[in-house]
C-alpha cells in the first residue's frame, strides 16, 4: 500500500514486521502517492501530458499545490496493487490503482521486476553472441529482436547491402510467421483476460503449430538466435514449403472460428467497444507505436512507410481502426494475422535459391567441411567464435515493425568486437505509458481489458 | 594514365571547403546514412521545439551513453566531447524521415533539461536514463528509478560500474569475489531498522 506508513509505528514486534515488509516489498518514490500529496505536476504526469489539459485548466493548477484533495479526500479513495503477481498482468507488471468504488481514478505502472540488465550484458558479449541476448527480450517475437540487432550490426559493418537474396527472403518469412504466432498468442491472452477461456486454448493451439515450424527450422521453439549478423544460422530444412503451406491452410477456418466466437459476439463487443479510448495526438505524444497507434486511425507501419528487407515489393494492407478503443486493437491484430499470411504466400512464390549467409570471411565462419582439411579454416573458425569480429567505430539506430510496434536497436561501437553501448528501444516499454491515460475513470474490469489490449511483454519492458 | 588523377587535381582550382551542414545553426552530420544533429545543452529544448514545427512530432527513443572509456569518438568541429551523451531519436511521420539528436552531458554536472513538456512519451525513457546513468533530467515530473529498486546504490550502465560476478571455486578471483559477497551478508542491523 501507500508509503505513508513506512516509518515503524513503534518498537513492538508488529511494527518491526510491518517495517520489514514495507522495506522488502516497497518501491518508495516509484509508487503512487496518496491523493493528499497529489500536485499539479504529478497530475500532469499521470494524465500523460500537459498538452492534454486545456489552457484554462492548466492555468488553474499551480505547479506544487495539492490538487487532488479538492475533489476527493484520502479516506474516500483506496490505493490498491494489481500485480506483480496477477494472472492478467502478463508477467510481472505491477499497477497501483487509486479506486473510488469501482472506478479507477489514477493508475501508475511500476516496472523493473524482471530487470536483468540485458543492455549491460550486451556490452560484454561479442556481436556474434549478441543475438542470444536480444532474442530473450521480447520472448514472444524473438526473431524480430534478432533481426533488428543483426540489421544494426550489418549497417555498422557496411555490409547491409550485400546480404544474399535468399537470406533476406528467409528473414522476411520468419519475421512474418513470428508476427502471426505473436498475434495468435495475443488472441489467447486477450480472450483469457476477458473470460473467454476456450479462446485461450485455441490461441495457444494455433500458435503451437507455428512454433513447431520454428522448432524444425531453428531447433528451438523460442529464443532461436537464428538470424545473425551476416545472414542466418542455417538454411531452411527440406520440406519447409509444405510445412508453411500446412499452416496457411490450417489458419483461415480457425480465424473464421475466432470471428464467430468473438468478433461478432455481443458480450465481446460490449466488453471492448469504447473501452480504453486514445486519440492519434495522444498516442503520438506518448510515443505509442504498433497496433495502439494504428487503432487511432493513423496508418503508420514501418513495413510500408520505411520499408526494410523487401517489404516494398510486397502487397499487403495496413490495418487501421477508427475509435482507438480496445476492440479496434483486437480487430487490428486479428486482421494483421491475415495480412501476414498474404505476405507469407508471396514469399513462398518468390523465395530464391542461393546462400543463406554472406560469404564475407570477416563475419562468416568457414563451412564445417573445410575445418577438417584446412588449418587456416580451423584458426579462422576459432577466432570468430572466441574473439569475434571487429566492427568499425560509429553509431547507428535501426528500427523495424515488431508485432508490438517499433523495435529499434541503437549500437555505439568503439571499434572492438563488443558493442560499446547496445540499447534496444522496446515497444512495450513505451506503450505501457499509455495505460494511466487509457485507464483514467474506467472500471476495474475494464482495466484488465486495457492492459490486455496493449499486449505488453514484460521481458522487453524490463530488459 | 597513371598521372591522370594528379593532372585533374591540378587543373581544378583548389575547391573551397564546403561549409559544414547545419540545422537551426547546429552541426548536422551523417552516420551510415542517418542524419545526426549535435545540440549543446542550453539550446537543447528550444531547438527540439523548432524540430516539432519541422515535422519531427514523435520522440521515438531516448537513451544515455557513457563514453568514459572511449573519449576519442568522432564529433564535428566545435562539439566538445563530454563523458555522457543523451541520444534522442526523432521521427517525422509526414515526411517519413528520422533525425538523431546527440547532447553532450559533462560528468561533473550530469544534468539535462527534460523533454517532458514537448514529448510526454519520453517520461519513462528519461527515468531509465536517470536510473542507468545518473543523468538528472531537470523539470522531469517524477525522477525516480524505474528498473532498479529505489534504494539501489550506483547507476548500472555506467562504465565504471562492474558487471558483478558469482565466485567460482579454484578461479583466480575466487578470494576477491567470495570476500565481497560475504561482506554483503554480514550487516549487523537489518536495513529497515
Amino acid at each position: 500500500m501507500a508509503m505513508t506508513d513506512s516509518t515503524p509505528t513503534g518498537s513492538t514486534h508488529a511494527g518491526d514486521t510491518q517495517a520489514a515488509l514495507l522495506y522488502l516489498t516497497g518501491e518508495g518514490g516509484q509508487e503512487l502517492r496518496p491523493r493528499s500529496e497529489l500536485t499539479a505536476k504529478e497530475l500532469m504526469r499521470e494524465v500523460g501530458a500537459v498538452l492534454r489539459i486545456s489552457e484554462a485548466d492548466a492555468a488553474k493548477l499551480s505547479a506544487d499545490a495539492p490538487v487532488g484533495a479538492t475533489e476527493f479526500h484520502d479516506d474516500q479513495t483506496m490505493i490498491i496493487n494489481m500485480g506483480p503477481q496477477h494472472p492478467s498482468t502478463h508477467g510481472v507488471l505491477r499497477l497501483m490503482l487509486e479506486l473510488q468504488g469501482e472506478t479507477v481514478l489514477r493508475c501508475k505502472p511500476i516496472i523493473g521486476y524482471l530487470h536483468t540488465g540485458m543492455e549491460k550484458t550486451g556490452e560484454t558479449l561479442t556481436y556474434m553472441q549478441g543475438g542470444t541476448n536480444v532474442t530473450r527480450m521480447d520472448y514472444v517475437s524473438p526473431l524480430n529482436n534478432e533481426l533488428v540487432f543483426s540489421m544494426a550490426v550489418e549497417k555498422l559493418l557496411g555490409i547491409d547491402g550485400d546480404i544474399p537474396e535468399r537470406a533476406v527472403w528467409m528473414r522476411m518469412l520468419l519475421s512474418e510467421l513470428n508476427r502471426m504466432s505473436s498475434h495468435l498468442l495475443f488472441m489467447a491472452t486477450n480472450g483469457m483476460d476477458l473470460g473467454a477461456v476456450s479462446m485461450m486454448l485455441y490461441g495457444w493451439r494455433e500458435r503451437e503449430e507455428v512454433l513447431r515450424f520454428f522448432q524444425k527450422v531453428t531447433g528451438l521453439r523460442m529464443n532461436h538466435n537464428f538470424i545473425r549478423p551476416g545472414g542466418l544460422a542455417a538454411d531452411l530444412p527440406a520440406g519447409w514449403r509444405d510445412d508453411v503451406l500446412a499452416i496457411l491452410d490450417m489458419l483461415p477456418p480457425r480465424l473464421a472460428e475466432y470471428d464467430t466466437l468473438m468478433t461478432g459476439q455481443p458480450i465481446w463487443r460490449d466488453r471492448l467497444q469504447g473501452v480504453g479510448v486514445i486519440t492519434p495526438q495522444e498516442a503520438m505524444a506518448l510515443g505509442a507505436t504498433g497496433p495502439i497507434l494504428r487503432s487511432t486511425g493513423l496508418a503508420w507501419d514501418l513495413r510500408r512507410d520505411m520499408p526494410y528487407l523487401h517489404y516494398d515489393q510486397m502487397e499487403f494492407d495496413v490495418i487501421v481502426g477508427m475509435y482507438g478503443d480496445c476492440f479496434d486493437r483486437f480487430a487490428i491484430r486479428l486482421n494483421e494475422i491475415r495480412e501476414s499470411m498474404k505476405i507469407v504466400r508471396q514469399i513462398l512464390d518468390r523465395m530464391p535459391s542461393g546462400d543463406y549467409r554472406i560469404q564475407n570471411k570477416k563475419v562468416t565462419p568457414p563451412p564445417r567441411a573445410r575445418i577438417d582439411e584446412s588449418m587456416e579454416a580451423l584458426i579462422h573458425h576459432f577466432k570468430i567464435f572466441t574473439e569475434g569480429f571487429k566492427v568499425p567505430e560509429g553509431e547507428v539506430y535501426v528500427a523495424i515493425e515488431s508485432p508490438r510496434g517499433e523495435i529499434g536497436c541503437y549500437i555505439a561501437s568503439d571499434g572492438s568486437p563488443k558493442p560499446y553501448r547496445m540499447h534496444v528501444r522496446a515497444p512495450s516499454f513505451v506503450n505501457i505509458q499509455t495505460l494511466p491515460h487509457m485507464m483514467r475513470n474506467c472500471l476495474v474490469a475494464d482495466a484488465v481489458a486495457i492492459i490486455s489490449s496493449v499486449d505488453p511483454v514484460l521481458g522487453e519492458v524490463d530488459r | 594514365m597513371s598521372n591522370a588523377p594528379a593532372s585533374e587535381a591540378t587543373a581544378d582550382p583548389v575547391p573551397t571547403p564546403e561549409p559544414a551542414p547545419t540545422l537551426h545553426g547546429f552541426p548536422l552530420t551523417e552516420s551510415h546514412g542517418q542524419a545526426v544533429l549535435h545540440l549543446p545543452r542550453p539550446q537543447y529544448v528550444a531547438v527540439m521545439k523548432k524540430l516539432i514545427a519541422d515535422g519531427y512530432v514523435m520522440a521515438i527513443d531516448l537513451c544515455g551513453v557513457d563514453y568514459l572509456t572511449h573519449p576519442g569518438r568522432s564529433l564535428p568541429d566545435g562539439v566538445e566531447p563530454e563523458r555522457f551523451e543523451v541520444v534522442v531519436n526523432l521521427l517525422d511521420i509526414e515526411h517519413r524521415r528520422r533525425l538523431r539528436v546527440r547532447v553532450q552531458v559533462p560528468a561533473d554536472d550530469a544534468t539535462c533539461p527534460s523533454l517532458f513538456d514537448l514529448h510526454p512519451g519520453t517520461e519513462a525513457m528519461e527515468r531509465e536514463a536517470y536510473d542507468m546513468f545518473g543523468i538528472a533530467f531537470v523539470d522531469h515530473p517524477d525522477l525516480t528509478r524505474i528498473l532498479m529498486p529505489e534504494d539501489w546504490q550506483g547507476h548500472p550502465l555506467r562504465k565504471d560500474y562492474g558487471v558483478g560476478a558469482i565466485p567460482v571455486q579454484f578461479s583466480a578471483d575466487y578470494a576477491r569475489d567470495s570476500a565481497t559477497s560475504a561482506a554483503d551478508n554480514t550487516a549487523e542491523v537489518a536495513p529497515w531498522q
